[in-house]
């Protein structure tokens, strides 16, 4: 089978790419949504409110919403640890993903996954996951079900550029391709593997990475949400259908820092690019100028909508904050799903007879 | 009872778990048309097909991460490594997905995966095939360990491995596979994991041990026997879940203790087991429990290093008698 690069959908002279106004103005109110949440995320996290390792989403919410949204509940994403927004786009309510950065009981993980690991089993979201690439195989592990048990659901696996380079991404690939998996592997490519640019890690352009394995590649302007959704709706009902494993190089940028102790620019990139991407490329921006030129939003109805993502991002805030710490007793909860009635399973000091918890 | 190998023991729990459960399937190296590595899945491909029986390519990342995904999303996948030397390709998989999404998903979605295949050394095959691999799966919690010796204990184990909703690791080893032995003819023999098997009753003494060891510490038993020592060897079974209570109980009866295991001292399966029993049974000891393992270096090839390399009969009556005073 031979590789190919896709032509983009959407003909010239439709402005909304054969997106009904309704979807095109749902995919704004979305990414507003997207981008008031990480912004409150952002606040949390220098209030101290959200500890560890934080990855903004800001600047790629075009590339969650669009290629999101054409999935059914069924379906599955995984993804790796910058997926806030995309665990919101499948599904996971926002309270419950901000209540998780805040690591209280009421998130989406029960506070134990933290930022890098939301799960929803209820709409098939199955983890933000912190090793580079290693989603590509369980994703592949996805499809498999979907096969077996010949159902037509169908996987997408989010990673970042970087993890193109992983043992893990390769092997993932060429398994599903033998098997014909419906998985589709999408690369939120937005130029940087923490601060290493891509072209200093490959020879090769990303469109290329799946040709070894016999998957047809497409690149498609994440920044561009309605492009980003037209080619979704399209390609995930190929998959459903038997087209077999997709690559997708979903160009987008960060429009901040690796995480949040990495400064927006002035090491690995500079000010001027960064600026220009905020500039040219603002996913939400975009949108908004398509959809006042085609009449469809004026200043007073998109401030609306912003209000109402600026409601939902402080909601959850305040829902995390008021929300309890977990209960000490989920430390030891879950760890295994059968305790076996014989023998002991957990050999620290708590486990000692006498030794009092 | 029905006498049989070691192989067809294994090849009749996995027969009769995916009989009994269509989400059960087995993928790995050559299991399909090849019948197995080591022809423990003789036979499957013809019965289940190939959806079931599925021959992957060497990809231990790959097909490791494709089991646990598709446990994570309702299958139960017996996943072959070739031996565990192979799957340390493969060990990000199984200590990061599969042995901690359960609690990183507050036990929304759990991983009911076996990974099998053999451990430790066979004849000559040098540094990189003849590795011991229980320390790196046992020390992860999300994991469990399980370490047949006999068929008996393959059979039972393994179908209660492959119905247990954890991710279960299943030694076995390749100088096992032709080994015959008493298997109980019940229509569903299982054996719960965490129960140890006194393989030999006795008062003098304590061999604890696990797997293919169990054979050698037999050996030493009956040789010591004649020296007018009467030792018990302790089978473990599985590591994790630990039956503790059974070593416990056969230490104080003792009051002495070895362990004899395959692989490397250090950080080892007997540290941990020596750890337990002198914070719990500290006063029943009459002496140290003295450990005896591979030699500290990779495995040599040359037949002379290899047999100095590998715990012996030898090792273990020395350290039997030292803990004996004798």
């Amino acid at each position: 089978m031979a590789t190919m690069t896709e032509e983009k959908p959407g003909t010239k002279g439709d402005a909304l790419k054969g997106v009904s106004p309704e979807i095109a103005l749902e995919l704004l109110q979305d990414m507003l949504l997207y981008r008031r949440f990480e912004e409150k995320a952002e606040e949390a996290y220098a209030i101290g409110k959200i500890g560890g390792f934080c990855h903004l989403h800001i600047g790629q919410e075009g590339a969650a919403a669009g290629s999101l949204k054409p999935l059914r509940v069924d379906d599955w994403a995984i993804s790796a640890y910058r997926e806030h927004t995309q665990a919101i786009a499948k599904g996971i309510a926002p309270n419950a993903v901000m209540a998780e950065l805040f690591g209280r009981a009421t998130g989406c993980s029960g506070g134990k996954g933290g930022s890098m690991h939301l799960f929803d089993a209820s709409v098939n979201f199955m983890g933000g996951h912190g090793i580079v690439g290693a989603q590509c195989a369980l994703a592949s592990g996805m499809g498999w079900t979907a096969h077996y048990n010949e159902t037509d659901q169908v996987c997408i696996c989010f990673m970042g550029d970087a993890a193109v380079n992983q043992g893990a991404f390769h092997e993932a690939m060429n398994l599903t391709a033998i098997w014909n998996l419906p998985v589709i592997y999408v690369v939120e490519n937005n130029d940087y593997g923490m601060g290493t640019a891509f072209s200093r890690v490959s020879k090769t352009e990303m469109k290329m990475k799946s040709a070894a394995h016999g998957v047809p590649a497409h690149v498609v302007n994440g920044q561009d949400v309605l492009e980003t959704y037209a080619f979704f709706t399209d390609l995930v009902q190929k998959v459903r259908e038997g087209a077999g494993p997709q690559f997708v190089d979903l160009k987008t940028y960060r429009f901040k820092g690796h995480s949040m102790s990495d400064p927006v620019s002035g090491t690995y990139r500079s000010k001027e690019e960064v600026d220009g991407k905020i500039e040219g490329s603002d996913p939400i921006a975009m949108l908004r100028v398509v959809l006042e030129s085609e009449g469809l939003l004026d200043e007073s109805r998109l401030n609306e909508m912003d209000a109402e993502a600026r409601r939902i991002a402080q909601e959850a805030f305040d829902f995390a904050d008021e929300s309890p710490l977990p209960d000490p007793d989920a430390l030891y909860r879950d760890v295994y799903a059968e305790i076996n009635p014989n023998g002991r399973l957990f050999f620290d000091a708590h486990e000692r007879p006498g030794f009092a918890q | 009872m029905a006498v049989m190998t070691y192989r067809e023991a294994l090849n009749e729990a996995l027969d009769e778990e995916l009989a009994r459960d269509p989400s059960v399937f087995l993928m790995g190296e050559e299991v399909a048309e090849y019948d197995g590595a080591y022809k423990v899945s003789k036979g499957l491909l013809d019965k289940y097909g190939p959806k079931r029986i599925v021959d992957s390519p060497i990809s231990e990342l790959g097909f490791t991460g494709l089991g646990v995904g598709s446990a994570m999303t309702g299958l139960r996948p017996v996943i072959e490594f070739m031996t565990f030397n192979f799957s340390f390709l493969a060990i990000d998989q199984v200590i990061n997905s599969a042995a901690k999404t359960l609690y990183m998903s507050n036990g929304q979605i759990g991983c009911p995966i076996v990974f099998r295949g053999p451990t430790g050394a066979a004849l000559q095959l040098s540094s990189q095939h003849s590795q011991a691999c229980e320390t790196w799966y046992v020390h992860a919690p999300g994991v469990k360990l399980v370490v047949p010796g006999t068929p008996a204990d393959a059979k039972g184990l393994l179908k209660a491995a492959i119905r247990d909703d954890d991710p279960v690791a299943f030694m076995e080893g390749e100088l096992l596979y032709n080994v015959k032995g008493e298997v109980p003819e019940d229509d569903d023999f299982v054996i719960p994991l965490g129960v140890a098997d006194i393989k030999r009753e006795g008062d003098d003494v304590t061999i604890l041990t696990h797997g293919k060891m169990i054979h050698v510490a037999l050996q030493a038993a009956q040789k010591l026997e004649k020296d007018g020592v009467n030792a018990e060897v302790v089978d473990l079974r599985s590591l994790r879940p630990l039956d503790v209570d059974t070593i416990l109980e056969s230490v104080k009866k003792t009051n002495r203790a070895i362990y004899l295991e395959e692989g490397w001292s250090y950080v080892g399966v007997g540290a941990q087991i020596s750890s337990i029993v002198q914070e719990e049974a500290f006063d029943y000891l009459d002496a140290p429990i003295l450990r005896v393992t591979q030699a500290d270096v990779p495995m040599p090839y040359a037949k002379n290093l290899e047999q100095i390399a590998k715990p012996g009969v030898k090792h273990v009556i020395e350290a039997v008698n030292q803990v004996l005073y004798r």
